[in-house]
């Protein structure tokens, strides 16, 4: 029984990381802008596009960073093309342009890839198979939670400890009030983003690793499942968001262990509604009182 | 708003009968098969999807993004009930010529299509409404993606087909009005939008407005909420649901599989281009959203020469690049849209202003 289980379990602990790579992302936005960065699903295939055609040309210890850097522009474009504009526009309009980014992205991606699934390139060592038990499986697989542990755990103490962590609580907090305090609204939104693209970056290597192929949508599930973990998780909480992602990541794959490989995706959603139902605040979120 | 004069709907009208003669007079002249009448129809179809996303979007403020979901409602209900009996064997060649075993006529079914999205909105807005802004939009984005999971279960094959194709169901070609197949969806969703029109401007219209424009205060009034949110609901999805079947007819085959999210943006940006809170803009804006993907830039999509001159970028896909671009220009710097929020008929009324739009 363990023995049937246990693959699915060490992949869904796998990918639990990655969602939680993306997750981190999407509860920072949420938590400082109030917005569902749709784009973000985006962002991460674009690293995956990235470090197909970099390594094309380039060795992988160059390659590697350049991705990292060039996934951290590009999210942070997003940000002032799409977003910083409408800053004092209603919810719904932001909304509709973080949609109207991530339909451009993926169109834009669909043009220079020419629709065609790209292999994604082998990363060293991350690539090579281990035994764990009755189960081979690659050293991604156990990589990835180490990995999500360690840079969430940097990501807390960089929010907890450092100047600009502590503008991202005041700006969280209370937007307007923090802007009259004299911190500068916009450099942490950047911030933000740069953090949130360069995790995705990083989750999207460990991603295709187990994927292997990058076409311009693929993003788009994960994206949303990541969204879902971390509403599960209480948006807005980074820890929430890590464990929400764990959770999400491990009963899909359960789900799938079972053989009802179809309601895998359907399976998420059920949960992001029974959770808004009944918990809206997460897992760990903080209430927050309705003022009239 | 004043009661319509007189003079004023009966030039409407002449406008809507003007219009539905230039469709029959286009295909006559253009060609049943022509670019012209496949944008007429899909227009058509996605003008009555727009206002119905729009009714609940622009309207009653309600973020809604499950209008895929329910339009594979109605286009499922709508094939799985007008497939004709002897072709059973044929479609449902998987589960044994399906369980379903009789057929509506035509007309039903359309109807049907809508009731059952309906009832279905109201099974789903009961829990669902009680959420606010973007959870309530991510909520109802899954249910879109639960029912397609469902449909495509392999349990339910006998009625769904599993995941393969519906086909073989009477599409357009098969409701010729006056020799002509671009006049049935022009009149099923003229009449439909009529009907929401009617209802914007009722008793319950107003209401959905003062709900969209403060819900504190609405209910400090003495609109009911809920009540209003589900009514809301449940009649924006009867009309996807019918958007759902057109669909269905105007694509001759169903795959739940198309139905996803990717379909519920492209209708909503036709809601936004035209304007939130404007029949007339969604109806303008699927037209021109339509016309525009699937017609007028095409050319960018082929390489093109003048002279020798290869002119650069064109290739397979720019013209998505381009199409998102203007949307992307739309949304940030017209975010009116083409119509704001008045009207075709009411275009000389001054600009209202605006305190706040739909969510706070």
């Amino acid at each position: 029984m363990f023995d049937r289980i246990l693959p699915y379990l060490l992949a869904g602990i796998s990918v639990g990381g990655q969602y939680a790579l993306i997750a981190v992302g999407y509860t920072m936005v949420y938590g400082i802008l109030r917005l569902i960065n749709f784009a973000h699903g985006d962002i991460f295939t674009a690293a995956g596009f990235f470090m197909v055609y970099l390594t094309a040309s380039l060795p992988m210890s160059v390659s590697i960073p350049l991705v990292i850097i060039l996934t951290v522009i590009l999210g942070f474009t997003v940000e002032r093309v799409a977003y910083k504009p409408l800053r004092t526009a209603p919810r719904m309009s932001v909304m509709i342009s973080a949609i109207g980014a991530s339909y451009l992205m993926q169109n834009l991606m669909w043009y220079v890839t020419g629709g065609l699934a790209k292999q994604y390139p082998v990363l060293p060592w991350l690539g090579d198979t281990v035994q764990i038990g009755s189960a081979s499986t690659k050293i991604v697989t156990i990589v990835t939670p180490i990995l999500t542990i360690l840079l969430v755990i940097a990501l807390v103490t960089l929010i907890q400890k450092t100047k600009i962590g502590m503008a991202m609580r005041a700006v969280s907090h209370d937007f307007e009030i923090s802007q009259l305090m004299g911190i500068r609204i916009n450099s942490v939104i950047s911030v933000t983003f740069i953090i949130g693209s360069a995790l995705a970056a990083v989750g999207s290597m460990l991603f295709f690793t187990n994927y292997s192929t990058v076409t311009p949508t693929v993003g788009a599930m994960p994206g949303l499942k990541a969204f879902v973990a971390a509403v599960f998780g209480g948006i807005g909480s980074i820890p929430g968001a890590v464990i929400g992602a764990f959770i999400i990541g491990i009963a899909e794959n359960l789900i799938r262990a079972a053989g009802y490989t179809a309601f895998s995706d359907a399976f998420t959603f059920a949960l992001l509604i029974v959770v808004l139902l009944f918990r809206p605040t997460g897992l760990f979120g903080e209430k927050t009182a309705e003022k009239v | 708003m004043k009661k319509m004069s007189k003079t004023r709907l009966i030039v409407c009208l002449a406008a809507v009968l003007l219009i539905y003669v230039g469709a029959w007079f286009a295909e006559k002249s253009a060609g049943t098969n022509s670019m012209l009448v496949t944008v007429l129809k899909k227009g058509a179809v996605y003008a009555l999807i727009a206002v119905s996303m729009n009714l609940l979007n622009g309207f009653t403020g309600l973020f809604s993004l499950g209008q895929a979901g329910f339009m594979l409602v109605g286009a499922y209900v709508y094939a799985v009930f007008t497939i004709p009996l002897k072709r059973h064997a044929a479609v449902y060649q998987y589960y044994n010529g399906g369980i379903i075993q009789f057929e509506l006529p035509l007309l039903v079914a359309l109807i049907l299509a809508g009731l059952v999205a309906a009832g279905l909105a109201a099974l789903v807005g009961l829990p669902v409404l009680r959420l606010k802004s973007d959870y309530l939009a991510i909520a109802t984005l899954g249910f879109a993606e639960i029912i397609r999971a469902v449909v495509q279960w392999d349990s339910l094959g006998p009625v769904t087909n599993g995941s393969n194709l519906l086909k073989t169901y009477p599409t357009f070609s098969s409701t010729k009005i006056l020799g002509s197949t671009v006049l049935f969806p022009f009149i099923v969703s003229g009449v439909c939008i009529g009907l929401i029109l009617l209802i914007i401007n009722s008793t319950y219209g107003r209401a959905f407005k003062a709900i969209r424009d403060d819900e504190v205060a609405a209910e400090a009034m003495g609109i009911n909420l809920f009540h209003h949110k589900e009514l809301a609901f449940v009649i924006s999805c009867f009309f996807a649901g019918i958007g759902g079947a057109l669909l269905a007819m105007f694509q001759g085959t169903v795959q739940a599989n198309s139905f996803k999210s990717a379909m519920t943006y492209d209708i909503l940006l036709m809601v936004v281009i035209g304007g939130m809170g404007s029949v007339s803009g969604s109806v303008i804006a699927s037209f021109l959203y339509i016309a525009c993907s699937e017609w007028w830039l095409r050319f960018l999509d082929n390489e093109q020469f003048i002279g020798s001159f290869q002119v650069p970028l064109l290739r397979s896909g720019f013209r998505m690049v381009v199409f998102s671009i203007v949307i992307m220009v739309v949304v940030l710097f017209f975010r009116r849209g083409i119509m704001g929020d008045r009207e075709l008929w009411n275009l000389r009324l001054p600009k209202k202003k605006k305190g706040k739009e739909g969510l706070k």
